[in-house]
This record gives structure tokens, sequence and C-alpha cells, in this order.
């Protein structure tokens, strides 16, 4: 297990907090929370096998948010000294006294327990900026070098983004943390043209919460991966277009986490469903009226929340807020029974919920944003006895097998979808019967979920994310990770993109 | 705590120095000052607040490598005099560790800006002073009127410095406003949206987008459910923004030479000289455009397909990417103008115009013109379907009105679109003049643009969406 980085130990976060939180007491401040934040990042990327650009960035700052007269304040800065401090701390309460006369409601919070200067390290092995920048760029050229090698290949892009966090976090509650999380998410990117047509093969090596080892083979066989984008890639260029209309789908884990990112994980965020992102990103179909009685999916549908995943991109010992890491259910036997939330929600909704404590989905992408509410790991759970991705291709007598992610798109309220994808294997009788080209699946997402007959095995499971999703004003950017099986859907309408454009 | 804050200027000055004493060959120093204040109301009610300030430092080493130049890039937030000394220093360390890099060009000559000595320039809550009083105003009377009010309003102003060891010492401000309301009825059954662009929140009146949007949600006190399908459309200038962004964003120069845009030509090359529409539509982009104003000279902290680190610094031009329908420029750094075989770089320039010569009018103009049809608000969710045709796949949002012998008589369900912004510039019959637009998907990250509505005689309605 790595250490907290002596470097961010060095820093002075316990003076910083405690002259921040000091001060937002003397002004009145009936709460108040300090974040120091150092978030390393590193952006590489070869083309053809050539470095098109290394990057390396450090985004450094603290951050103060109070409730003062029952109002929000937040106020962020990056100079690393008391005077800074203490003057977010007065900056928060001024912005707070300043939106006091369009505050309509008394911000209250959720108990916690406070937690006394712990802390939390995620699982990875090998801390990505440890390893020379040369080495990094051998082992991509040599990625690149393969695919490029293979015929039909013109060219090859590859993006790796690492990202090392460390927080230290503070209230006036007594609570104080440590964190330190590590996350990675390589794109490697076949492209070939034929004639008067082109295309493209992404790996689907998904982002996750490790280290350098996911680049040499631990957690995702790379050998294997790039030695067939070649043929999938040629086999794609001379595919038949599908002929638009219903399908039976099985669908890969590496294209169903993106759907269900969409139409579960962002439609059971509390805050969409109370319409605290109704000018933005939207609300949610999934209302808290609905709680307990809202029919998702089929019964075979279970689908957790979790912030303690191994590896997960949205694994935490504790949110922004102070609260620990929790797993829990937001739908299970098909019904709705759960919502991500944060403190404040928590404790507004508490008789509806049924429970008096947020489960840690608090959290922004920097110390130079709020906390919003925000994603948990959100994951289709196996069947413990389900079968092989083959058994399930085995039981569909016409249609499509669905690899990989690409394009995704869905209504603000969550109902409306649609998704292309990698790969699309026509299913014959039971059996894979080549690709198909243009390709995209639309649906409704309790229609959808409900058409869910089968849920594959333990064997079939996998943990897909992203490091982008984006939400609230300002924007943020934040990561998240959503482990399924593969799955069997019957009836779901498929449209030809070659078509829909008029061609 | 002894760290020492340095000035921009003093900044870009050691940094430079350090490099040159560490032995890089050349050196530029790129330092943002950035402060941003904004409030989000939902529920007729405040949300959050925050008041933000931001400094980054970007350093980019140069030094010879074999038979070329290699790069070191490195960027910090929150310097100080110490923290300087170990950027530049790994800066350096990175570029000697690299091999020559492909973009690789002379660093951008120049001299030092008029303006350079000039302290960046800040905004705080204090923009809001007659904006938060009116938004609390419009909060109160929606309460009272039984509908409800969410939205977001954002100021920040950015201050930029340049420096070089060729000489270079440029500095630009530039203020970045914008405010989005969404309203809905009682039930929520119905939404409107309204979104502007605005430099200092002067011009920008919460009681007036509150009558807009009371305006357009009693256009839905008759509701029509309309059939996915091809449809008559009017999109309004945000619309427009929605889409055309995509196809800005397309302009990459390498990635069409390299035949993975709808700018490649079949068989190899850019499609630069094709005619995309019939009609005379211009696409153009201008860092001096009154009120769109964009930073003027290029900055880059990465390389890719139309930018390069070694161009930091380069003047931007007014530059035509469609003239008159026909594809004129695609963006390009300085080395991939020479790899793709045009005569000069067209770096990004974060604005562009839309235009038809001789469009008039507005969007009402254009639902007057229309017999049975739709007109939308905005747009929201877009993604490239299928990059061959630039197909996009997306929403209608807040509000999709019928049209009826050149009147709005009701509302309609939202639909799930699929289109080309490229198919739609040669196949629009009909066009306004251009005014400056905020788009709804992207208007928060890019809202410099000024776009016209147009009348698509087809928009493909794929299938009809349950949101409202």
């Amino acid at each position: 297990m790595p250490d907290i980085d002596a470097s961010f130990l060095a820093l002075p976060r316990q003076e910083l907090a405690a002259a921040a939180l000091q001060r937002a007491r003397d002004l009145g401040a009936a709460f108040a929370e300090f974040r120091l934040e150092r978030i390393r990042s590193e952006s590489i990327s070869l083309r053809d096998s050539v470095l098109e650009s290394a990057k390396d960035d450090e985004d450094l700052g603290l951050a103060v948010r109070v409730i003062h007269d029952g109002t929000w304040g937040f106020a962020a800065g990056v100079a690393l000294t008391v005077d800074e401090a203490v003057g977010l701390a007065e900056q928060a309460v001024h912005m707070a006294q300043v939106s006091r006369p369009i505050n309509a409601e008394t911000i209250e919070l959720a108990d916690e327990p406070v937690y006394d200067d712990v802390t939390w390290i995620s699982a990875y092995e090998i801390d990505p900026f440890t390893v020379p920048r040369a080495e990094k760029v051998a082992l991509l050229t040599d990625y690149s070098d393969r695919l490029l090698k293979a015929e039909g290949v013109a060219h090859v892009s590859v993006h790796v983004a690492t990202i090392h966090e460390c927080k230290y976090y503070a209230n006036t509650a007594g609570t104080s943390y440590t964190q330190q999380r590590v996350r990675i998410g390589p794109e490697i990117t076949a492209h070939a043209v034929a004639g008067d047509r082109f295309d493209s093969m992404t790996s689907t090596a998904p982002p996750a919460g490790r280290g350098w080892e996911y680049m040499t083979g631990t957690g995702w066989d790379w050998d294997d991966e790039l030695a067939r984008i070649p043929g999938w890639l040629a086999e794609k260029l001379a595919a038949p277009s599908v002929e638009a209309g219903t399908y039976d789908l099985v669908i890969d884990p590496s294209n169903l986490w993106l759907t269900i990112h969409e139409s579960i994980g962002h439609a059971t965020e509390l805050d969409r469903a109370l319409g605290y992102e109704a000018n933005y990103a939207g609300t949610s179909f999934a209302t808290l009226d609905q709680l307990g009685t809202l029919k998702y999916g089929s019964p075979i549908m279970h689908v957790t929340g979790d912030r303690t995943a191994e590896h997960g991109l949205s694994t935490v010992g504790y949110d922004d807020e102070g609260v620990a890491g929790q797993q829990w259910d937001l739908v299970k036997d098909g019904i709705l029974v759960g919502y991500q939330v944060d403190r404040r929600m928590a404790k507004k909704n508490e008789d509806v919920l049924g429970t008096p404590r947020s489960n840690g989905c608090a959290y922004a992408d920097s110390s130079g944003h709020i906390p919003i509410q925000r994603m948990a790991n959100v994951s289709l759970q196996p069947d413990p006895d389900g079968p092989s991705t083959e058994e399930l291709i085995g039981r569909v007598a016409n249609g499509i097998y669905i690899v990989g992610d690409k394009s995704w798109s869905i209504d603000m309220q969550r109902y409306n979808f649609q998704f292309t994808g990698q790969r699309f294997y026509k299913i014959t009788d039971g059996k894979l019967d080549g690709q198909l080209r243009d390709v995209a699946y639309q649906a409704t997402t309790t229609d959808f979920w409900g058409s869910m007959e089968a849920v594959g095995g333990p064997q079939t499971y996998v943990l897909g994310g992203a490091l982008n999703c984006g939400k609230a004003e300002p924007g943020q950017s934040g990561a998240v990770s959503h482990g399924c099986p593969s799955a069997l859907f019957r009836g779901v309408r498929i449209l030809n993109t070659t078509q829909e454009a008029g061609r | 705590m002894t760290a020492v804050q340095l000035t921009p200027q003093d900044t870009v000055e050691r940094g430079l120095a350090l490099a040159a004493a560490e032995g890089a060959d050349g050196c530029v120093v790129l330092v943002a000052e950035t402060s941003s204040t904004n409030l989000r109301w939902a529920n007729n009610t405040l949300t959050t607040n925050g008041a933000m300030r931001g400094s980054s430092v970007t350093v980019i080493a140069t030094v010879g490598a074999g038979e070329g130049t290699a790069a070191g890039v490195v960027g910090r937030s929150s310097v100080t005099e110490d923290s300087l000394r170990e950027i530049v220093a790994a800066a350096v360390a990175t570029a000697r560790a690299s091999a020559p890099a492909e973009d690789a060009r002379p660093l951008v000559d120049g001299t030092t800006g008029a303006d350079w000595d000039l302290e960046p320039e800040l905004t705080s809550v204090a923009v809001y002073e007659k904006f938060a009083p009116s938004l609390g105003e419009s909060l109160r009377q929606a309460t009272d009127e039984k509908r409800r009010l969410y939205g977001f309003a954002n100021h920040e102003v950015a201050t930029l410095y340049v420096g070089s060891s060729t000489g270079l010492r440029l500095r630009q401000a530039l203020p970045r406003g914008y405010v989005s309301s969404t309203g809905k009825n009682a039930d929520l059954s119905h939404s409107a949206w309204v979104g502007t662009a605005t430099r200092d929140f002067t011009d920008v009146d919460p009681l007036a987008l509150d009558t807009e949007l009371t305006r357009r949600l009693g256009w839905a006190s008759r509701t029509v459910s309309v059939d996915a399908g091809r449809h008559p459309t009017v999109l309004p200038p945000a619309a427009v923004a929605d889409l055309m962004t995509y196809l800005f964003w397309q302009l990459d120069g390498r990635d069409a030479f390299e035949g993975q845009t709808v700018f490649s030509k079949t068989g190899g090359g850019t499609r630069i000289g094709d005619t995309l529409s019939s009609q005379p539509v211009n696409l153009h982009s201008d860092p001096a455009l009154a009120g769109l104003e964009a930073f003027a000279f290029a900055v880059a902290r990465s390389s890719g397909g139309s930018s390069s680190v070694f161009d930091n610094g380069l003047q931007l031009a007014a530059t035509d990417w469609i003239r008159g329908g026909r594809l004129e420029h695609l963006m390009t750094s300085r080395y991939t103008a020479d790899l793709i075989g045009v005569p000069t770089a067209t770096p990004d320039i974060e604005n562009y115009v839309l235009s038809v010569d001789g469009a008039t009018g507005s969007t009402d103009d254009l639902v007057a013109g229309l017999d049975h049809g739709l007109l939308l608000t905005c747009l929201w969710y877009i993604r490239v379907v299928d990059p061959q045709t630039l197909l996009l796949t997306g929403l209608t949002r807040d509000g999709v009105y019928l049209v009826e012998n050149g009147e709005v008589t009701g509302a309609v369900n939202n639909f799930r679109f699929n289109e080309s912004p490229v198919d739609l510039l040669a196949r629009f019959t009909a066009a306004g003049a251009t005014v400056p637009s905020y788009s709804r998907e992207w208007g928060d990250y890019f809202s410099r643009t000024a776009t016209p509505p147009l009348l698509i005689p087809d928009y493909n309605m794929s299938s009809v969406s349950q949101a409202s």
C-alpha cells in the first residue's frame, strides 16, 4: 500500500484550515469546511507512434464553504498562506450575505459521525508520476507500432491520462481527513480508410482507479486486445449495413456501463429529481414521490450505489462533506428504492428517504469548485449463478451483440436515449454471424430495462467507467465507475445511422 | 509562511531567465490569472454561489535534440518564487529527455505589447450589484404566480500573459459572462428557456428574461402531440449555434488530411475548395469582432492537430472557414499547414460568426413565413454519431412549438433528432439576420458565437422524447 505523498503532508494543511475555520466562526458561520487539494495530472498523446503532446500539470488550491444565516457561501483561491485562508473565509461569508436575499430555504445538514484526523488511500500499485516519462512513451510507442504495422491500419492515436489527487478536509464539527487517490484513463484508437469510407476502432479498456501497472497488464490484457483490433477494424469496414428494425440485444459490459451511467446513474441523483439541475443537465423521471413504487425495470434488475468498490473511479474514504464511503441499493427487484444524496438533501428529505444520513455523494472536481451532489459508482449486479456471454447469445435467434462504447445521448429527464458502440455482431440462431455497421440503439429507459430478460454471471462482470462526466453550473468534470455483467434485452429498436443521415 | 507570490510579469521574466540558466535553447512562459463569480438558483431560491480566483503558470522549454528540437511542458497553479524554479527545471529536464518534436518550429518573434505592465483584471460579486436584487424580485414574482425558475449567472475575467525567449511579451484581458434561465409551469409539465451572453451584466435584466419565459410558457396553454418524422423546422440562433459549434470543432486540418472527418476528401487530402452549400453561407472568425472579442494570439499548452506549443504568441488573423458556401480554410498550426500544403497557418480562434449573404429578419419572421411546421427553442446532449457525415444526435429541449399559418399555435412534445450540420447548411431554405447567440449545449464553454435563424424544410426528428 502506498503512503500519502510526503510533499503534500508537508503543506501547512492544518494551519490553513484552523485559520479559515476560526475566521468563519468569528464571522458567525454556523458551519464551515475547508479543503486543500492538489491534483497532479499528466496527459500523453502519440500520433502514429510519434509523441504529439506530453503535459504535466498540477492544480493546487484551497476552498472554504460556510453556512451563514442559513445560506451557503463559497470561495476558492490559490495562495497557501494564512492570509489567503482567512480572506477566503471572509469572502465566503460575504457571498452568503450577498446571496441571502435570494435564498428562500434555510440550509441544514444531516448529521455525520466525526472522523478525527483519519487517512485513506485508494488501491493502486505504481504511482504513475514515479515512472519516467521516457519509459511511458516507450511503452505507448510499442503499443502504437503494433497497430501501425498491421495491414489496413492507416493511423493510430494514443491518449493516456493519469491523475494523482491529494486532499485535506476539515470542518467545524471536528472531522478532518487526508485522502489520496490515483486514476488512469487509456485510449488507443486505430483508424482505417478504405475507398470512400473510413472508420476507427478504440480499445475497450475502461479508465480505472489503478496506477501505471494498468498499462503493463494488471487489470487489462493489452497484448490480446491490441492483437485483435486491426482484424476487428477490417471486418467492420467490410461489414454490411444493418437493416433498421427491432432486435434482441446482448450487450457487453464495455457498452452497457454507459447506458447504466446515463439512464440509471444520473436518473437516481436526488438533486436532479428535486430540480436542482433543471437549468443545466436536467431533472429526472425518477421523482421522489415514486420511491419504493417506480417499476424501473425487470424483476432481475439490481443496481447499487457504491463509494467503496476497489479500483472504482468514484471510490473514496470520505466525500467533500466529511461523509464516509458507503454502499446501498438504488434499484432492487426492478423497483426504485434509493437515491444518491448529499447532507443537505438527506436532512431535508429524511422522512421520505427513510434515513437521516447522507450516503456520501457530494464532491467537487477541484478546490476551485463547490461540492455538488455527484455520482457514486453505480453498478448493475450480476446473477450469482448467471450464464456466460456465450450462453446469453445462445438464447437469441435474431439479434445483435454490442461491444464497446462510442456515441451516447439521453434527454434531460432520462427517458429517451440513443447509443452506438465499437462493434456490432449479428446473432443468427444463437451464434455470432459476422459484424454489422451503422448501428445505433434507441429506447426509453424503463422500457429498455423492463426488456432485460437475463443478466450474466459474475464471470462476465467488468467495472467500466468515465473520467469526464459533466455536471453542474459552473461545469465540473467527474470520474465514476459502473460495473455490470453482460445482459440480454428483448425487442430493442435499432436505427441505421447512414439512413438517419439521409444517405 | 514565507512563500513569495510573484506578479505575472515577474513570473515570466524570472521563468525565462531560469530556463536560460538551465541551458534551454528557448522558452515560453504562459501565465493565466482568472477570477469568476456565480449565482445559481432552482425552485425559486438560491442553491449555490461562489467566488473563485485562479492562477496558473505553464513553462514550455525547448532544447536541441539530434536533428530537431524537443519541448518539455509543465504547468502548475499556485506558483511561488521557489516553485517556479522547480517548474522550469522540470520543463527543461523533460525536453532533454524527449525526442525531437514533429511540430517544432522557431519560437514566435515579437516585442513588448503596450499593456504588458498592467495588472490582471478581476471580477467580483459586485458585478451582480443590479442583477441580484432584480433576480430576487423575479424569483418572488415567479413564486407568487406559481411558476418555477431555475438558472445560472456567471461572470469571469481571464488575463493572459505570454512571454518568450524570442522577445515576445503579450498581455490580454477578456471578460465573459452569461445567464441562462429555465421556467416551468406549476405542474412542471412544460418548460421554457432563455439565455444570453454578456460582458458585464449591465445589459441583462432578469425581469425581462422572466417576461419572455412567461410568454413562452403561455404558448403551452394548448398542447399538441406530433409524431416523429421529417418536419419543416425553424431553428432559432441558439439552436443553430448548438449545431454549428460542432461543425466548428471539426475544422481540424490534420484530422481532415488523415481521412478522419467530414472535411476529408475521398481518396486522400482535404475538402478545402469544395462547395458545401449552394447558398451564400459564411463561417468566419476574427479575434477583433466587436462584442465577441477573443484572444488575439495563439495559446497552446499542448500540441494537437491544429495547435502547437511552438506557435504560442502567433498573431491570429480574421479567417473565413466557409465563404459563399465553399470550404476555404481548415484550422492548422504552422506544422500542419506545411503538412497539408496550405500557404499559411490558420490557428483556432475562439469565436465564430455564421451568416448568410443578404439574409434579414428574425426568428419571428421565419415563423411568419411558415405554413405548417415546428419552432424549436434549443437543443441538448448533442453527440457525434458518424464522423464521416458529421451526423449528430441530440434532443429538443424547453419548448417545441407548433407553427400554423405563420403563428405559434401551441406547444408540442420533445424529439430526438439525427442530423448533420454540414447537410443543414446545404438544405436550409430560408435564413434570418445573424445575431449574437448563446448556445444551450456549449454556451458556458464557448459563448462567443453569432448565428442566424434557419428554416430547415425536413429536419429529421428520429423519435419522440417524453421529457418536459
